[in-house]
């Protein structure tokens, strides 16, 4: 149960692993604070419990001199805190507010309780004869960047991946950017992550990440007929 | 041995005063909330010009005159009281309610041409933010009126303490309209 | 009451003339409008904790009905989850951190007989009954209650036809309108005692910590609320006379409601936070038998804190749908909120540094609520890191970390108030073997209960689900949520032993002296419990500070505010 980095799912994303890096730097971070805080806690605790004929010591804390024994390891949390700012601005950075080049665009439109996923088809156009939609299931190529449009028909919803370390609320009046890169073929859940109403527990899509050739058969099976 | 339930204040601090300000503090922060709320909406939506000239300027302006009178009327009846005045303070309280129920009316009577000119809250977004700022603001006037009533009404006009605490409240209504009255109306 | 003149009654002979009405029904008196507010707060925490339970029971056992409530359908689980969290927040956490004991302990420590307004004191209480009747009855309109999430997001929340309920919801918005109402009162009303009713020698920088963290706790309520109220009638206009601010469709934005939410939600934290905070803060010395390591700091810090609490919402918000060039921003301002928590959290272990630590059951209390809370502080860097967050956010990992600090403070830190302060309030004495037992088994199943869904949070299970078994990659880890419900039973079976002490010390328990644990604190110069107005015909006048314990070449190892020492005052 303590080493919380085994209880993440199996990472399947170009940008998953730095998201892990960034927990797994706050999970170290906050582990050595846990035991080194109440360490010296349990400590106290036994040391200065109450014992016949022994006072406490009158100590206010309230000059510089005794109060360093704590505004010290209150700098070195500062300096912790800037240290995971500054981890954290460019993983956030990469995954959310840049988009790298892609040559394949998909269009997620949530609503109670579906997940409609639409390709442009062949001429990579949306509002054309070829394109071609699917309920709750999203084929992509592993090893390609795919860039996600995400629309709402209703309520707030939020795309989740556990795997690719995706999340994204879905906002209605809003076509929101997203982004990811599969890294392993495989099918993946891919549930809603935001309170939708009643269907909210149990409204889910599938990811499948093919290989290139099987992501190539897939694509020639579904647009056989145009 | 008697002793007395009114605990004594610090001297030089009047607690209702306080209250009263901690009261407006809070205030400021729900009218801030949608003032707010309005300008980023407007600022991400490129102006309202369109639907803000269908609102009459005039009427809001002489609206605003009696609103501005009414808050001085206030300052005359606490004035007057603190003086020791008998009448003072009660012709100009009177004065402060009639005008702010004048406000009121005034008020009602824009809504309504609005209304029948088919400008609804459900119109669209800036006639959402009109009619609930405005709105808003109008239950203000009306409190501020229902306290200023039970002021007169109570006659307890000699202690001009209670006369500063509902000026301080009928003011800061006053004020919230000089912001309203340009964000709506000339923006 | 004043204007008749009853404001001056004799000392002696009080009680028996105002009545039954007058004494427990319709008082002005802070104490019994505190202990108002503390039943009241019990009782919704025994609604909310049974719906929790049947969550619990539902996440564990999806497929087998509920004992005592039946099958739970995905509409009814989602009132669960959303009644839950409404009414711990606002109907059990307020009004006990901050109603009962702001209002028993602010004009006692203080030095007053009474709040600066007491009848507004007496119609906030009201208020904030008629704001629970209300949320009552929200149960039984047809429809049934509000099921859009606590906090309540539109457009699920905006429109009748997301969430097929109708009157549940407005009352809903009503209940909450009423209680921010009564809690306006109250904070208008603590924040003018302790300015202007201070008694003599009691300076801002001698007030006992508890009093500085509800006065915080209370600003930012006042500042904060604002704005979520202005939210709040826009949702409801939105509801029922069809104004667009939260509707795309008509030009406004769901997003609005969020930040206006959360920028009151985060302040909230702290509001129910800082009390029990305060409360910890002032068990600490008494049972250390020294002073609070760093009075002035902690101040600051608590402030500081309070101040960064208005400039970090969107923490909230990471993944939301905002600009998402507003995120790093936001998330080094909440990260940056570890400093002063950090502070006032080693300034309670260095408290106990050379102390002489009497481990009393309100200390117990105290102790569980720092090490909990720890847990609590340091799950939330995660939470706080936008990058970290875009995994985290929306999964149990943030019911774990809110339950380690809300949880801590309405539990750990409310008994160890409400232990410390019950001879005070009630005139009796607790038994301390119960209470010892109360206070290891709730802290043992708390952590049951709470501490897996950390596990199964970052194995990716979501908040808000009605059964985990729909979704493949959580079957494996179901055992964890049967972990965690067994936990929640027994955390409810332990408190079995308080109920049992409390009622055994109302009925036949030993009458509490004036001082049992030789505090330093005003409250504890007054009867047990104190008489209306508080003290006799003397007010008690202050000298010190709060926490002279042991000062050295003294034979006591306390020494009360009130006492005038000839030769040195501090
Ligand atoms: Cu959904
Ligand atoms: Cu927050």
């Amino acid at each position: 149960m303590l080493n919380w980095m085994r209880w993440l799912p199996e990472n399947v994303s170009t940008y998953g692993g730095e998201i892990d890096a960034v927990i797994a730097l706050i999970y170290y971070v906050t582990l050595a604070w846990f035991f080194l805080t109440l360490g010296v806690f349990g400590f106290f605790l036994i040391r200065y419990r109450r014992r016949d004929g022994r006072r406490a010591t009158y100590v206010a804390g309230e000059r510089l001199r005794e109060a360093a024994w704590i505004l010290v390891p209150v700098a070195v949390v500062l300096v912790l805190d800037f240290w995971i700012d500054l981890r954290g601005g460019p993983v956030w950075a990469k995954v959310k507010t840049t988009m790298p080049p892609t040559e394949l665009t998909i269009q997620v439109t949530a609503k109670q309780f579906n997940w409609e996923i639409l390709y442009p088809g062949p001429d990579g156009k949306f509002g054309t004869e070829d394109d071609r939609q699917f309920d709750n299931e999203l084929h992509v190529p592993v090893g390609k960047p795919v860039r996600l449009v995400l629309k709402s028909k209703d309520v707030i919803h939020s795309l989740f991946s556990p795997n690719l370390r995706f999340k994204q609320d879905i906002v209605p009046g809003r076509a929101i950017p997203a982004w990811f890169e599969a890294t392993k073929p495989g099918k993946y859940e891919l549930p809603c992550a935001e309170l939708c109403g009643f269907g909210h527990s149990g409204m889910k899509a599938w990811l499948y990440v093919h290989s290139p050739e099987e992501y190539q058969k897939w694509v020639n099976e579904q647009w056989a007929s145009s | 041995m008697a002793i007395s339930a009114e605990a004594p204040a610090i001297p030089g601090i009047l607690p209702g005063k306080v209250g009263v300000w901690w009261f407006l503090a809070s205030e400021i922060m729900l009218f801030g909330g949608l003032i707010a709320s309005f300008i980023v909406f407007r600022l991400g939506s490129g102006g309202w010009h369109g639907e803000a000239a269908h609102l009459s300027v005039p009427i809001a302006a002489v609206n605003t005159l009696v609103l501005l009178t009414s808050s001085l009327t206030m300052v005359q009846a606490f004035a007057t009281a603190e003086r020791g005045d008998q009448r003072g303070p009660r012709t100009y309280l009177a004065l402060t309610i009639l005008l702010g129920l004048a406000f009121l009316g005034i008020k009602a009577y824009e809504y309504t041409s609005e209304i029948l000119a088919g400008f609804t809250p459900g119109t669209g977004i800036f006639w959402s933010f009109y009619y609930t700022m405005t709105g808003l603001h109008a239950l203000h006037v009306l409190a501020g009126a229902v306290v200023n009533s039970i002021l007169l009404g109570a006659g307890r006009l000699r202690n001009p303490h209670r006369l500063e605490l509902a000026g301080l409240y009928w003011h800061f209504v006053d004020v919230v309209w000089i912001f309203l009255f340009p964000l709506l109306y000339l923006a | 009451m004043r204007e008749s003149g009853a404001g001056t009654l004799d000392t002696h002979e009080h009680h028996a003339e105002r009545g039954f009405w007058r004494t427990y029904v319709f008082s002005t008196d802070h104490k019994m409008i505190g202990k108002q507010y503390l039943s009241l707060g019990l009782f919704w925490a025994v609604v909310g904790g049974l719906l929790a339970h049947v969550m619990r029971w539902q996440l564990a056992w999806p497929d087998t009905a509920v004992p005592g409530w039946g099958e739970v359908g995905p509409e009814t689980y989602n009132v669960l989850v959303t009644m839950h969290g409404t009414i711990m927040v606002f109907f059990v956490a307020m009004p006990i951190l901050l109603g009962a004991f702001g209002n028993f302990l602010i004009p006692l420590m203080i030095g007053a007989r009474d709040m600066a307004f007491p009848r507004l004191n007496m119609l906030s209480v009201w208020v904030f009954a008629l704001a629970s009747l209300v949320l009552l009855v929200s149960f039984f309109v047809p429809g049934g209650a509000a099921s859009a999430g606590w906090t309540g997001y539109p457009p699920l929340s905006a429109k009748v036809e997301y969430t097929g309920v109708n009157w549940g919801l407005n009352l809903w918005i009503l209940a909450h309108a009423l209680e921010f109402a009564a809690f306006l009162m109250g904070g208008v009303n603590y924040l003018t005692t302790a300015i202007a009713l201070r008694v003599p020698g009691m300076t801002f920088f001698r007030l006992p910590l508890v009093i500085w963290q509800q006065l915080t706790a209370t600003t930012l309520f006042l500042l904060s609320v604002g704005p979520l109220i202005a939210g709040a009638v826009m949702l409801l206009l939105d509801r029922i006379i069809g104004t667009h601010f939260y509707a795309a469709e008509g030009g406004g934005d769901p997003l609005l409601w969020q930040h206006l939410f959360w920028f009151f939600g985060h302040p909230e934290v702290y509001v129910i936070l800082l009390p029990a905070v305060g409360l910890v803060l002032d068990v600490l010395p008494v049972f250390a038998r020294k002073p609070i390591f760093g009075y002035r700091w902690i101040i600051y810090s608590t402030i500081a804190a309070g101040g960064l609490s208005f400039i970090v919402w969107a923490h909230h918000m990471f993944v939301s749908g905002m600009d998402p060039r507003l995120a790093m921003p936001f998330s080094i301002t909440t990260i940056l909120i570890s400093v002063p928590f950090a502070y006032i959290m080693f300034a309670m272990i260095a408290t106990l540094y050379k102390g002489s630590i009497r481990f009393d059951t309100p200390m117990l209390w105290a102790l569980g609520f720092i090490a909990m809370f720890i847990v609590g502080g340091l799950t939330g860097i995660f939470n706080g890191s936008a990058p970290a967050d875009i995994y985290i956010s929306d999964t149990y990992f943030v019911v774990a970390h809110f339950h380690y600090t809300l949880f801590s403070s309405v539990v750990f830190g409310g008994f160890a108030g409400f232990y410390f302060w019950f001879p005070k309030m009630f005139g009796r004495l607790l038994s301390e073997p119960l209470g010892k037992i109360h206070f290891w088994l709730t802290l043992v199943f708390f952590n049951v209960t709470f501490f897996p869904l950390h596990n199964i949070g970052l194995a990716g299970m979501m908040r808000r689900i009605a059964n985990p078994l729909e979704y493949e990659y959580l079957v494996p880890h179901q055992w964890i949520n049967v972990v965690a419900t067994v936990g929640a039973i027994l955390l409810l079976a332990s408190q079995i032993p308080f109920v049992v002490n409390v009622v055994w010390s109302l009925l036949a328990g030993k009458t509490a002296p004036k001082n049992p644990w030789e505090a330093n604190t005003l409250e504890w110069t007054a009867p047990s419990p104190p008489p209306p107005l508080n003290w006799g015909a003397t007010l008690p006048v202050v000298y010190r500070g709060a926490y002279e314990y042991s000062l050295p070449d003294m034979a006591e190892d306390w020494l009360p505010q009130d006492r005038a020492l000839a030769a040195r005052s501090r």
